[in-house]
């Protein structure tokens, strides 16, 4: 693809043309600039909130640390891949626990919380401690988070 | 401006040769910081998301010899058969960034930044670790100390690529500490890592963020092999323990900067070869 402006991308089982973009954007910025998810947050811009969490080819990432142009040819899950419309259990969880206060970093860990559950069901307190050590909340303590999560736990188990 | 993806090591290496001066992009971690804060523009990027002889590594157990692929993310390092043949690495690499960093960032990355704060590299300097490279007309095998020329400087020739690092496997104990600021999500202060080789009754310490390079501390361990056995399963006596962190103090580099101080680092890379050591000698 050298000297090419235009690329595409497969994000949410769906392939999306990147047209006239500057190749040195991350993958974030083309999310929330170019193709309309705006899902993903920005604040750190360098890795260390996971508010801009999204998975690649089955591993969680942040996007702001992907150059988008080289994400071509990969399977990429945002936040508005997890929903139709519904809200999931995870998302219900959040609002039942009072696990969201101002929201900024909810989308991260949503996508976070989702990616744990999926590969590891029943975690430990300690897992899910370091799953979400990447994802940063600066309102709610964590405390609610964690119960969030072991809410979706108990609520998966009875189903 | 041009973003090449290679889909094999040899076309990767053809690029390199085609497109002088292109930047390398591994995990990204360092890479998009640095273009995220304008502080170096994008030219022309080889991408090596795609290659996947990078991405894998094997154990030769004859030689007792590991070569692991310079694109392994450390995610693979931390639990599992890597984990298991060199628990320093993966304690190393639980300690960088999140979770999403460690998914996405490399050894290959790490070496080639090649920043004295690399959480992998003090424990590659004391697993004696050697750096293959590449380019499309040779390949060279550089043992670390010697890959490592300065802070953020490596031995890499502009044509070549980091394809794979060899480690070979050690009878004993092997341990790596580091300290920062907070538990996750953090760039050391100061970091060291501990071989102790039953087989050649030896040991091998390295540290990081106290100098310029890596730091192996070579007096220190002469000074431990003539007054310490590690083969005797004898309790280490608890003054052993002390000069031995005093001595890799002294051996320690460490500079003021925004992130500590000379002062402390010093009084810190000796307390964590202490701990490291004790740890090391009680098993």
């Amino acid at each position: 693809m050298s000297e090419t402006q235009f690329y595409s991308l497969r994000v949410n089982g769906k392939q999306r043309e990147v047209t006239d973009a500057w190749l040195g954007e991350s993958l974030l910025y083309v999310l929330r600039e170019r193709l309309g998810l705006p899902g993903s947050k920005g604040a750190c811009e360098q890795g260390e909130c996971g508010s801009c969490t999204v998975i690649i080819d089955g591993a969680a990432v942040c996007s702001c640390l992907v150059l988008a142009a080289s994400a071509v040819d990969t399977d990429i899950t945002t936040i508005e891949g997890y929903s139709d419309g519904a809200l999931t259990d995870v998302q219900q969880a959040f609002i039942d626990e009072g696990a969201v206060q101002c929201g900024f970093c909810t989308p991260g860990l949503i996508v976070a919380v989702h990616h744990l559950l999926e590969h590891t069901p029943r975690p430990s307190e300690m897992k899910v401690k370091e799953a979400l050590s990447g994802n940063i909340c600066r309102c709610t303590g964590y405390g609610r988070i964690f119960a969030a999560v072991t809410r979706v736990i108990e609520q998966r188990d009875h189903q | 401006m041009s973003i090449h993806l290679p889909q094999t090591l040899n076309e990767a290496l053809h690029m390199l040769q085609v497109v002088p001066h292109a930047q390398i992009l591994a995990g990204g971690t360092d890479f998009m910081v640095e273009v995220n804060f304008n502080k170096h523009g994008v030219h022309d990027v080889i991408a090596l998301r795609h290659v996947d002889e990078l991405k894998k590594w094997s154990h030769d157990t004859v030689a007792g010899v590991v070569t692991i692929g310079a694109a392994v993310p450390y995610a693979d390092m931390e639990h599992g058969e890597l984990a298991q043949l060199f628990p320093a690495l993966a304690e190393a690499a639980r300690t960088v960034g999140s979770p999403q960093i460690r998914a996405a960032g490399t050894l290959g990355g790490n070496l080639g930044t090649c920043s004295p704060a690399g959480d992998a590299l003090p424990v590659l300097f004391a697993l004696n670790a050697v750096i293959n490279v590449a380019s499309t007309h040779a390949t060279r095998s550089i043992p670390v100390a010697d890959f490592m020329r300065g802070p953020k400087r490596n031995d890499l020739a502009q044509d070549e690529l980091i394809v794979s690092v060899t480690i070979k496997t050690v009878a004993g104990w092997q341990g790596y500490a580091k300290v920062g600021t907070r538990n996750a999500m953090v760039i050391s202060v100061a970091s060291a890592s501990l071989v102790l080789d039953h087989v050649n009754n030896s040991s091998r310490i390295a540290l990081g963020s106290v100098g310029p390079t890596i730091i192996r501390c070579i007096q220190a361990e002469q000074w431990l092999q003539g007054v310490y056995d590690f083969t005797s399963h004898q309790a280490l006596d608890d003054s052993i323990a002390t000069e031995f962190g005093q001595r890799v103090s002294q051996e320690s580099r460490p500079i003021d900067d925004h992130r500590s101080t000379a002062l402390y680092r010093r009084h810190a890379v000796g307390v964590l070869a202490k701990r490291l050591l004790q740890r090391g000698s009680a098993q």
